[in-house]
């Protein structure tokens, strides 16, 4: 009799991890990308605003960063839009807004009206760039730091709040850190 | 209009599920025989409605329904039609859907089924499939309601993830499902037999043509998979051990057991508990996948945005469907008992231990797909498993498997004389020793070892299968379907240790510079740099090598490596180039312009990749012709009585 109900008590023992697993997976918040602690992928693309001067990531070499995966064509992306005007007001990170299969017109005009949070406006018009780093969905936010590594990623939009305890905090404990 | 109308489709399905579950289970439990009538058409109706549920999103995504949030979020104007309808499947609420609706395809056919078996059976078992559709149901209504409306609408959707826009993707998650959620069926049988209290062989020859089908589509969907991850994706590899691919291959594993198994519980009465239990553990594996990518408790490059939510939602319906399952065995199993016995080396005991090793290989996957997550949930820090550990400790209880099959498709039914049989076994083994040294020290000149020892078994396996066949038809015997699709499976199975020993033992690989006219040798063959031509496509220019390739002085083929610049010659991207030949892909990527007309280019030759998947695809074809054997249908109604037990009655 005992020996049937192995099976039991090993799926109770699984149940068991599965359900701590799901709790930290609560914690973490959202699921990482495999890219985290890896070198951000490189490349180079024409700027949006910038004529003629195509943006090197390599640019960014040195300096703790934020890279935005944004369009037009993003409903959540006009909502975020604010948080990273109202980031770049405030200063503590460059942000590099990586516009994904837009229409470049559009985004001139969207920037142009609602404010350029951005330093840098690559465009991947392919959506080529974003697959190399594994975006999903705009928007998705990435902390890169001065040695071009991967911290973190936001899946979804920024808030005030997220954007404060995930990436200005992050990059501050990273420059007292170094 | 739709979407609101696939909603209202949607729970109308839930509650007909319930009512499938109820009567299913209920009528014949409490000897209700009147309520038997009513399970049918709740099945029919819950089939229905999960139909309409799903042609209303299909809709809404072909009419550009930005007002549904997973329509705008998955989809986008400028999305051609066929992708629009990938794209249905293209994020999780969809994927759900997709899962529902091809377990009512099951559960449809089933219901065809089971109406010449015993109708209390029957009932059960159509009502365990309407728990799984009741609990799926439930799942996508509380936590992933795909027809959720946006306000306002949106002007445009954020478009399907530019992966899945390709054809060969586009079908992966279908076939895939198809395999995971056929599961469901053998698992339905196994809790309708459990709840009956008896199971004979003619249960076990009921169960075999749904459990080969399922294991065939599930052997296609993780073929495609991995094929479109090498050419297409470009990723350098068929096979990464990541979780999700290790989630589908684990109830592969375990669902192969299972037909084997199945196998003597059908011929033999034999296996009765083991079979129950596989045929549960293959199942809960399919729930645990969906799990573990929908959830987001492990990390993969499939990586989805997972909500904990639905991880906790899935986790008490994996506690309820295999707690309760596994509860009812360790209550029900005991009473199984099977009294016949077997000799040591007869086709049981080869069975038996074709079980243990399959198991083992799937415990081992298991192990390490799980163990970052038990290592993340003890806090002992994240832990990264990868090839260095799945491919020995796969490889390990696999290789001892072909030389089992090897001789065990020789083996006979209860008796262990193999002396009648040794010479075939004997006769074909030395000659895949031959093969495998011809191949190591001959075609391929060197690295022996274990391609040598994998070679031979391959070999070994291919025409130690095809000795009995070929001596039947000689003998103007014709073959079964069963005995056909078995031969086809075995043979391929041996193609495939052959595919993946060539290619894993004896890839050539040069990353070089090479100026006009230059020639680099690899692996046999000389690729001749022709130079750098201009190319023009709709979104980008650039530039495409031209490399010759010869083999003893005559041209093969050209290969176009490209370079593409897309936008204003900004944006580079590399496209390699790929020919497939009889014995090898040839794949060379253009590099980067070093000047004065020199270019870095890298070279690879894959000896029989291609046969990977080939033999993939050939096992697949092989179990369903085997699930077409007229053996396994059952032929007429039996009286209401449930099935006659005895060992007798089902030769």
């Amino acid at each position: 009799m005992t020996r049937y109900l192995l099976p039991l008590a090993a799926f109770a023992l699984l149940a068991v991890v599965l359900g701590v697993g799901v709790r930290h997976s609560k914690d973490k918040g959202v699921v990482a990308s495999p890219l985290i602690g890896r070198p951000a992928p490189q490349f180079t693309l024409p700027d949006l605003l910038v004529a003629g001067a195509p943006f090197d990531s390599r640019r960014m070499h040195g300096r703790w960063h934020a890279l935005n995966v944004w369009g037009t064509w993003c409903v959540e992306c006009r909502a975020e839009h604010e948080v990273l005007v109202a980031a770049r007001q405030a200063g503590g990170l460059p942000i590099v807004g990586l516009n994904w299969r837009d229409d470049e017109a559009e985004a001139r005009r969207w920037l142009a009206q609602l404010g350029n949070p951005y330093e840098a406006v690559p465009v991947d018009a392919e959506g080529r760039i974003a697959i190399d780093y594994g975006v999903y969905g705009a928007p998705e936010t990435f902390l890169i730091d001065p040695a071009g590594v991967i911290v973190h990623k936001q899946i979804g939009p920024l808030t005030a709040e997220i954007w404060e305890r995930d990436f200005l905090r992050r990059a501050a404990r990273g420059k007292d850190g170094s | 209009m739709l979407p609101e109308l696939g909603h209202f489709a949607l729970i109308l399905a839930l509650l007909l599920a319930g009512l499938q579950a109820f009567f299913g289970l209920a009528a014949p439990a409490l000897g209700r025989d009147r309520w038997l009538a009513a399970v049918v058409p709740a099945t029919a109706g819950q089939a229905v409605m999960v139909a309409t549920a799903f042609a209303c999103l299909v809709a809404s995504f072909v009419r550009f329904d930005f007002s549904v949030a997973y329509v705008a979020q998955n989809s986008n104007s400028a999305l051609p039609l066929v992708y629009r309808i990938a794209a249905v499947w293209g994020a999780h609420e969809g994927s759900l859907l997709l899962w529902i609706v091809l377990l009512a395809c099951w559960t449809v056919a089933v219901a065809f089924g089971v109406a010449r078996m015993p109708v209390r059976f029957g009932a059960r078992v159509l009502g365990v499939l309407g728990l799984v559709s009741f609990g799926f149901l439930l799942f996508t209504l509380a936590t992933s309601n795909p027809f959720l409306r946006l306000d306002p609408a949106a002007p445009d959707g954020r478009d399907l993830n530019p992966l899945l826009q390709d054809p060969g993707l586009a079908m992966h998650p279908p076939l895939l499902y198809t395999g995971y959620v056929g599961f469901s069926v053998a698992f339905a049988f196994a809790i309708a037999a459990m709840l009956e209290g008896r199971l004979d062989q003619a249960w076990a020859r009921w169960t075999r043509p749904w459990t080969l089908a399922a294991w065939a589509f599930l052997t296609l969907g993780i073929a495609l998979g991995s094929w479109w991850a090498y050419y297409e994706l470009g990723w350098g590899g068929y096979w990464f051990w990541d979780p999700v691919e290790n989630a589908s291959f684990m109830p592969w594993l375990v669902g192969t057991a299972l037909i084997h198994s199945l196998s003597v519980t059908d011929k033999r009465g034999l296996f009765k508990s083991w079979t129950l239990l596989l045929a549960i553990v293959a199942f809960s594996l399919s729930l645990l996948g969906t799990f573990l990518v929908r959830s987001g408790v492990l990390v993969s490059v499939h990586s989805f945005a997972a909500d904990p939510a639905r991880g906790v939602f899935i986790l008490a319906f994996l506690v309820i469907m295999i707690g309760g399952a596994l509860t009812l065995y360790a209550w029900r199993a005991p009473l199984l008992k099977s009294d016949a016995g077997f000799e040591f080396a007869s086709r049981e005991s080869f069975l038996l231990f074709n079980n243990i090793l399959l198991v083992i290989a799937a415990a081992t996957v298991f192990g390490g797909t799980l163990a970052p997550l038990i290592s993340d949930s003890l806090g002992l820090g994240t832990l990264s498993v990868g090839p260095q550990y799945f491919n020995p400790t796969f490889l390990l209880p696999m290789l001892p498997l072909i030389a089992l099959v090897a001789i065990g498709v020789h083996a006979n039914w209860k008796r262990g004389r193999l002396q009648a049989r040794k010479r075939p076994v004997v006769v074909a083994g030395l000659a895949g020793l031959a093969v495998s040294a011809a191949l190591v020290f001959g075609y391929y000149a060197g690295r022996p070892g274990l391609a040598l020892v994998s070679f031979a078994l391959g070999a070994w396996l291919v025409l130690s299968s095809l000795v009995d066949p070929v001596d039947r038809l000689r003998r103007g015997l014709t073959l079964p379907r069963a005995i056909v699709g078995m031969t086809l499976a075995h043979v391929a199975l041996g193609v495939f240790v052959i595919a993946i020993t060539a290619v894993e033992t004896y890839t050539a690989e040069r990353d070089i510079a090479l100026a006009r006219g230059e020639t680099a040798h690899v692996g046999g063959f000389d690729f001749r740099f022709e130079g750098i031509d201009a190319i023009e496509g709709p979104n980008y220019d650039g530039v495409h090598g031209v490399v010759q390739v010869l083999r003893d002085g005559q041209p093969v083929v050209t290969l176009h490596p490209e370079k593409r610049r897309y936008l204003v010659q900004q944006s580079v991207m590399t496209e390699a180039a790929i020919a497939s030949q009889a014995g090898r892909d040839l794949f060379v990527a253009l590099g980067d312009d070093l000047g004065a007309g020199r270019w870095s280019l890298r070279i690879q030759i894959r000896p029989l990749v291609n046969y990977v998947w080939i033999a993939a695809a050939l096992m697949a074809l092989g179990g369903l012709i085997a699930a077409s054997d007229r053996r396994y249908r059952p032929s007429r109604v039996p009286a209401a009585e449930p099935v006659a037990t005895g060992q007798g009655s089902a030769a």
